[in-house]
């Protein structure tokens, strides 16, 4: 297989799992925080803004760190 | 799906693939990338007040994930970026007051609308034109330049602003060795990120479509370095947004961490691009990209109805 090849091969793969795997999460996650998030919205905006922006870095600092780990682990494995 | 906090219904793959261009876009070009966010938020049906607030923290994660990589790639100037934050805070807050006193009037779509489509046009013209010069201007100097020249010095068609900007001598002044800048004022770099402040605030997102060319353009500083930097300050400033506009029932997190989720791989593509093209070819790819969002929101107002 050629360098190119390699290497879109590598990124296929890469998004896939990180699609699988973040479809999972939305499903999951999102789908038990949404009536919590929609109480507090309405009542606590102060508290919803403090878990909003938590739950926002949390997931970018989370999701950088799967799809640096996805890169690391397939490029590993496939050569 | 539907988005209780906002009470929309929303294609949550539609938000992921916005998540992911912009993601692109913003990595590279150092942008929040809310010139093509808010317009299609808008389009999809989500009020304008919403998109404000929910394209803000949508920034702060794709954010964190871009100024990584940008880290790693010894693009972010840490001085300034402090700098600019206190500015940047400052003018977000003036522009966030703006917004609620236009929401009391019922008249922020329009308002905030024509605002966008005249800056963003401003901006998109001004640097097509720019960085056009600028490449014409480098490619007379290709050839009598060492082949093995860093991608990252610069060339702008215009730094008359930046030189006169840093004839100033206002005390207290910095230098930026990191960016290449002996000595500037404190204040000029203090009221760039204000002005870059009043528009994230006012029209959501980071700004960056404000501040990255003002970076290069009045400041003097590096394009890719002022790429790397703006996405760095980009976090402080658009987390400050964020928490003021969700206090005041603008921000739908639920929407905003379903493109975060298309975002964080965009992104990381983006940053990693931007180490194969010189600053000029980075700002010439950047200019259409204002104009595309101001065609989105004149069409969407033009068919909306105002009272």
């Amino acid at each position: 297989m050629t360098v190119t090849k390699r290497t879109v091969f590598h990124l296929i793969t890469e998004v896939l799992i990180y699609a699988a795997l973040v479809s999972v999460y939305l499903a999951l996650v999102l789908h038990f925080l949404v009536g919590w998030l929609k109480e507090l919205s309405t009542k606590e905006p102060a508290v919803y803004a403090a878990a909003a922006i938590l739950l926002m870095i949390a997931q970018a600092v989370g999701l950088e760190r799967v799809a640096s780990t996805l890169v690391h682990v397939t490029r590993q494995r496939k050569g | 799906m539907y988005f209780p906090i906002s009470g929309v219904h929303l294609d949550p793959i539609y938000l992921v693939l916005i998540g992911f261009v912009i993601g692109v876009l913003g990595g590279f070009f150092g942008v929040g990338g809310s010139f093509l966010t808010a317009p299609a938020l808008f389009a999809a049906g989500l009020p304008m007040n919403y998109v404000v607030g929910t394209d803000l923290a949508h920034i702060v994660g794709k954010s964190i994930v871009a100024a990584r990589t940008h880290r790693v790639l010894g693009n972010i100037d840490m001085k300034l970026a402090a700098i600019m934050v206190i500015g940047t805070i400052g003018g977000s807050e003036a522009g966030v007051q703006a917004i609620e006193v236009l929401k009391k009037g019922s008249h922020v779509e329009l308002v905030v609308g024509t605002v966008s489509i005249v800056v963003f046009t401003g901006i998109a013209l001004f640097c097509a034109w720019e960085s056009w010069t600028a490449l014409r201007l480098n490619q007379s100097k290709d050839q009598h330049r060492d082949p093995t020249q860093n991608r990252k010095q610069d060339v702008t068609a215009i730094d008359g602003f930046a030189k006169a900007l840093q004839r100033i001598k206002l005390a207290p002044q910095v230098s930026l060795p990191h960016s290449g800048i002996e000595s500037i004022s404190f204040w000029a770099i203090l009221f760039v990120s204000f002005i870059g402040g009043i528009f994230s605030g006012f029209l959501g997102g980071g700004a960056g479509y404000i501040r990255m060319p003002s970076m290069v353009y009045l400041l003097g500083i590096p394009t890719h370095i002022a790429v790397g930097t703006d996405l760095f300050e980009i976090i402080i400033s658009a987390s400050y947004g964020t928490i003021r506009h969700a206090m005041n029932g603008n921000v739908d997190i639920v929407i905003a961490l379903v493109m975060q989720t298309g975002a964080a791989l965009g992104a990381r593509i983006g940053a990693n691009l931007t180490q194969y093209f010189t600053g000029p070819r980075i700002r010439l790819a950047f200019a259409p990209l204002p104009l595309l969002g101001a065609i989105v929101i004149a069409q969407k107002l033009l068919t909306s109805h105002h009272p």
